[in-house]
């Protein structure tokens, strides 16, 4: 029964089944027609983009960093260098799981999460597969270790830098800077292209106002990479041009000199050569270690830097603004000499006030008592308030703009820093318009002895100096000793004017009486200078100078501007000594002692401006001064004063 | 007819002494010897690879040869003892992998280890031709929910292993079989839109995570460094190997590493992006031979169980090799499963070789005296 149905069934089983092996048969030709059109597809239409693809994948541009230029003082010292160190840097694309690849390192060396934390903010900035560093400072011991667990590690790679590396500590954070990491702000402005390579940008100084020298161009290398990012094979290089080499116009020395002249009073010094406007020396202290800041600074320390009531970041030479004090007097002078306001014989009699007729205030003199019969000489020389009072009075305000203004106050030197403050040269109209109120004659008081609001920084004093040591005129300071020197708007007064009032400032320095006997103490020079006090508080910064009437808690600021010799002048300098009356003469001392002891070492001899006018009166200053000053003690000037100066310029 | 047959036994007679079916070992060692070609510039000119491989093919060869000389019929007697020991080796591999807590497939036998799907692959046609060996035939819907069910119990198995790629094979050489009985088209219709149909109801009650796996599974593009990778690069490699290719040894995708697994899954790139076209359509063209002669060998087939079987696996050979393929160009979801005779990799080949082996038995221990 069972094998019938069998056979019986036999044939239409067979049937059925051949009919069903032909139909699979059918569909699959269809089937492997479909690949083949698949294929056809990818290798045929779409070959080109693929082939493409395929390059992109294979072949990668390698921007390669040029050698960041390196910086050197005016004789060649060494100051900013590029050191070798290894980084780790990581492929985001290449690394499978990121977060359990970082903890598997974290095994062998040592990452910190505040590594983590600015790895993942430059791998959200850049794009997928570039290398982007984890760690930026190898120890050697850690680029073994990394070299033997490698394998284990695809898409990460120790990577050879160079780093820049500040070989004074903090003597030139001020003037150099620092380069750091390239943030987002920054990526926004820069040259892509230029800087696919380069990882650090000047932040601030020398090293932020040269960046375009100092950076180079970026080179190129074509490689072939695997898909770990390894390159297998290169192509093709265009190497980089590495950056200029930059030579400063400071004396690195010199620098030391008044660092440690300064010692631990915050303050700042200003060195200009007077006949080029090179600056010699620029320091602002406390100061900081700009390698700090290269390898990429703690949050903490920054806000231990940032927060320090010292203010060691900020650059009191260039920004930090003071009142001009007395230093202000010989400016106000020159300008009273030259419009004939005065002559010097001059005199008026102080008896340690001043008094305006139409009101009832006293303006002190800072000496009780007063300086008796006091002549223009022996103002600048004891520093009289009380002549000055009067001869502001006389002048008025805008003679007293006037006169400062020309030499150079009130608006920023140029020099090649950022961060450069204006300063503040007070007027009616700047009066009313940030005070709102309007001037009075006891704000021209004031401002005749250089208080009140009237603002300058160290650097426009001693800009100002070397262009009162030229005899009017000036050459914009500057850092680049490559530089051609900038002449500067001369001031044009007679050759007497200014003979008056630098004779006068020799007696500063000379003089039993001169407040400047601690800088003139033993100096192998002959010198002028000028002195100040600073009544009013700290430094303040530019957007304050409206605060200027706050409490007096703070002790006095020492100021003192002063150039040598008095003819063919080499050096103008400025400093100003926070909260230490006294110390501004003694810093500038040392500063010019040194200078005198050692200069030919460094600083070239060439005065274009006065050296023909300087040997016939360099005799005279010393027989002008006395003949100057005893007008004043024996009251009976005019017959000495005006016979002496035309003696000497003869 | 009587004649001629008895020439043609007569001109073969020293292979069929040794069951051995020569046009399809000819398609076996043209395919393997491409295999061979491929394997040594995906595995970057690799001696050592290509050794093992030549090893593990030598092997293969004697199983194919032992499985070869097996008459049918006891092939036939064993079947369902085969299945069911098959069945409890997965069972097994399951109750391991749920005490070690962990995805298992390899049953370690002391000796060596092995893959008890890897048996399934044989033994589910083999059972599923043996239920209908003396059944009517087109099939019964009740006989096909039973045969459906001993298909579907080592599917789900497998799967659950998890291995979707040999799990999907399984499926196909059963469903192979009920098709080749006779099944009725309106009925797998029916199932498939059945399928098709529940599809937004199941999505209903999944799972976000899930659904993201679904469709990333069936769109890979949208996991760029996930699977997608693996997709993106190997398009590339095809699609940059033009119409020629780019020279034997001189692909880049595959030697920079860019190709993943382009030793084993992945390994048809490496041919697209050498050979070109022209490579791809030859390597078709020679599985197309091998897929004719088992068709053929399954036609001549005097029985139903050889009959099924042997169309089964031929079936499935193909599916195997189509659904590699269309997946390394992208037309398919990626599963796991190697290109057969070429891939780098152990179990699979030595399974296939035994197929071939079967299929020659089948072919040679023919009673050619029945009709």
């Amino acid at each position: 029964m069972r094998k019938r149905l069998t056979l019986k069934n036999h044939q239409h089983e067979v049937s059925l089944f051949q009919r069903r092996i032909v139909l699979a048969a059918i569909g699959m030709i269809i089937l492997t027609i479909l690949l083949i059109l698949r294929l056809f597809q990818l290798q045929i239409a779409e070959h080109k983009t693929y082939t493409t693809l395929s390059q992109q994948n294979r072949l990668e541009v390698v921007p390669i960093a040029p050698t960041r230029g390196l910086i050197y003082d005016r004789n060649g010292v060494l100051l900013a260098e590029n050191i070798p160190v290894y980084s780790l840097d990581v492929v985001p694309a290449r690394v499978k799981h990121l977060k359990q690849t970082i903890h598997r390192l974290q095994k062998i060396i040592s990452i910190s999460p505040r590594d983590i934390k600015s790895f993942t903010k430059l791998a959200k900035q850049h794009r997928h597969f570039t290398a982007i560093p984890l760690k930026i400072h190898l120890t050697d011991a850690e680029v073994a270790k990394f070299a033997v667990n490698e394998y284990r590690f695809p898409g990460i790679m120790v990577k050879a830098h160079l780093m820049r590396h500040y070989l004074q500590d903090d003597n030139l954070a001020h003037v150099l800077g620092y380069v750091g990491r390239i943030n987002a702000l920054e990526l926004q402005h820069l040259d892509l292209g230029n800087y696919s390579a380069t990882n650090f940008i000047g932040k601030t100084g020398i090293e932020k106002y040269y960046e375009n020298q100092l950076h180079g161009k970026v080179g190129y290398e074509e490689v072939e990479v695997d898909a770990t990012g390894r390159a297998i094979r290169t192509f093709g290089k265009v190497a980089p041009t590495p950056g200029n080499n930059l030579y400063l116009t400071i004396d690195s020395k010199l620098q030391q000199v008044a660092i440690k002249a300064l010692g631990d009073h915050l303050g700042a010094v200003v060195v200009i050569q007077p006949n080029t406007g090179e600056v010699l020396a620029l320091v602002s202290r406390p100061g900081f270690d700009p390698n700090q800041f290269v390898a990429g600074i703690s949050a903490k320390a920054y806000k231990t830097l940032r927060n320090s009531p010292d203010q060691p970041l900020y650059n009191r030479a260039i920004a930090g603004q003071y009142p001009f004090a007395s230093t202000v007097k010989p400016f106000i002078a020159l300008q009273a000499l030259a419009t004939h306001q005065i002559t010097p014989r001059s005199k008026i009699y102080d008896p340690g006030w001043y008094k305006l007729k139409t009101s009832t205030h006293t303006y002190h003199d800072w000496k009780r008592g007063g300086h008796g019969w006091v002549n223009l000489a022996k103002a600048i020389i004891v520093s009289c308030d009380t002549y000055f009072f009067a001869l502001a009075h006389q002048m008025g305000i805008k003679q007293i703009d006037l006169s400062l203004q020309q030499f150079g106050f009130g608006q920023p030197t140029q020099i090649d820093l950022d961060n450069e403050a204006t300063g503040l040269v007070p007027s009616p109209a700047w009066k009313l318009a940030a005070k709102g109120k309007s001037w009075f004659p006891g704000d021209t008081l004031n401002a005749g002895i250089g208080q009140g609001w009237m603002l300058a920084t160290p650097l426009q004093l001693a800009n100002a100096t070397a262009m009162l040591a030229n005899r009017g005129s000036g050459f914009q300071p500057h850092l680049l000793k490559s530089a051609q020197p900038q002449p500067e708007p001369q001031v044009n007064f007679p050759k007497t004017v200014w003979h008056t009032v630098i004779a006068a400032m020799y007696g500063v320095v000379v003089e039993p009486h001169g407040t400047g006997f601690r800088f003139g103490y033993h100096l192998p020079v002959k010198a002028a200078a000028k002195t100040g006090t600073g009544q009013v508080h700290s430094i303040q910064r530019r957007e304050r100078y409206d605060e200027s009437d706050i409490p007096l808690k703070l002790r006095d600021q020492s100021l003192i501007i002063a150039f040598a010799p008095l003819v063919d002048p080499q050096i103008a300098i400025a400093v100003v000594v926070e909260h230490s009356p006294h110390v501004a003469p003694v810093v500038a001392r040392k500063i010019v002692k040194y200078y005198f002891a050692h200069k030919h070492l460094s600083i070239t001899k060439n005065s274009p401006v006065i050296a023909s006018a300087a040997k016939q009166s360099r005799c005279a200053y010393q027989n002008n001064i006395s003949g100057l000053l005893r007008c004043a003690r024996n009251d009976k000037f005019n017959k000495f004063a005006s016979g002496s100066i035309s003696h000497a310029t003869k | 007819m009587q004649l001629s047959k008895q020439k043609i036994m007569g001109y073969r007679n020293l292979w069929q002494r040794f069951h051995i079916d020569l046009p399809l070992l000819l398609g076996i060692l043209m395919l393997t010897f491409a295999g061979l070609l491929i394997l040594f510039s995906a595995a970057n000119q690799n001696f050592h690879m290509v050794e093992k491989q030549l090893l593990r093919l030598a092997l293969a060869t004697v199983v194919m040869l032992v499985f070869a000389q097996v008459p049918p019929r006891i092939y036939y007697k064993y079947t369902p003892w085969i299945y069911t020991a098959g069945i409890t080796m997965l069972l097994t591999v399951l109750a391991i992998g749920v005490i070690s807590k962990g995805a298992q497939r390899w049953l370690n036998l002391g000796l060596f280890r092995f893959q008890p799907s890897e048996i399934m692959k044989i033994a589910v046609p083999m059972m599923i031709a043996y239920y209908f060996k003396d059944r009517h035939l087109p099939p019964k819907f009740a006989h096909i929910i039973a045969a459906s069910a001993l298909i579907l119990l080592p599917t789900f198995l497998i799967a659950k292993q998890p291995d979707l790629g040999t799990s999907l094979i399984i499926l196909t050489s059963g469903v192979c079989v009920l098709l080749l009985a006779g099944l009725n088209w309106r009925l797998l219709v029916g199932v498939i839109t059945l399928c098709i149909a529940s599809t937004p109801v199941v999505w209903h009650f999944m799972h976000d995570y899930q659904r993201q796996r679904v469709l990333t599974f069936l769109k890979p593009e949208r996991d760029p460094l996930g699977t997608g990778y693996h997709i993106i690069q190997s398009k590339i490699a095809i699609g940059s190997g033009g119409i020629f290719g780019k020279g034997w040894l001189h692909g880049t995708q595959s030697h920079l590493n860019f190709l993943p697994a382009h030793a084993t899954d992945f390994i048809f790139a490496v041919c697209g992006e050498e050979f070109g076209l022209i490579g791809g359509i030859v390597l078709l063209m020679i599985y197309l031979y091998i897929v004719a002669r088992c068709l053929y060998i399954s036609s001549q087939a005097q029985d139903t169980y050889t009959r099924l079987l042997a169309g089964s696996l031929s079936l499935t050979f193909f599916v195997s090799f189509f659904v590699n393929i269309g997946m390394v160009t992208g037309i398919l979801p990626v599963v796991g499963l190697p290109l057969p005779l070429i891939s780098y990799g152990g179990t699979s080949i030595v399974t296939l070789f035994a197929t071939f082996g079967m299929l020659m038995a089948i072919h040679t221990h023919r009673n050619l005296h029945t009709t």
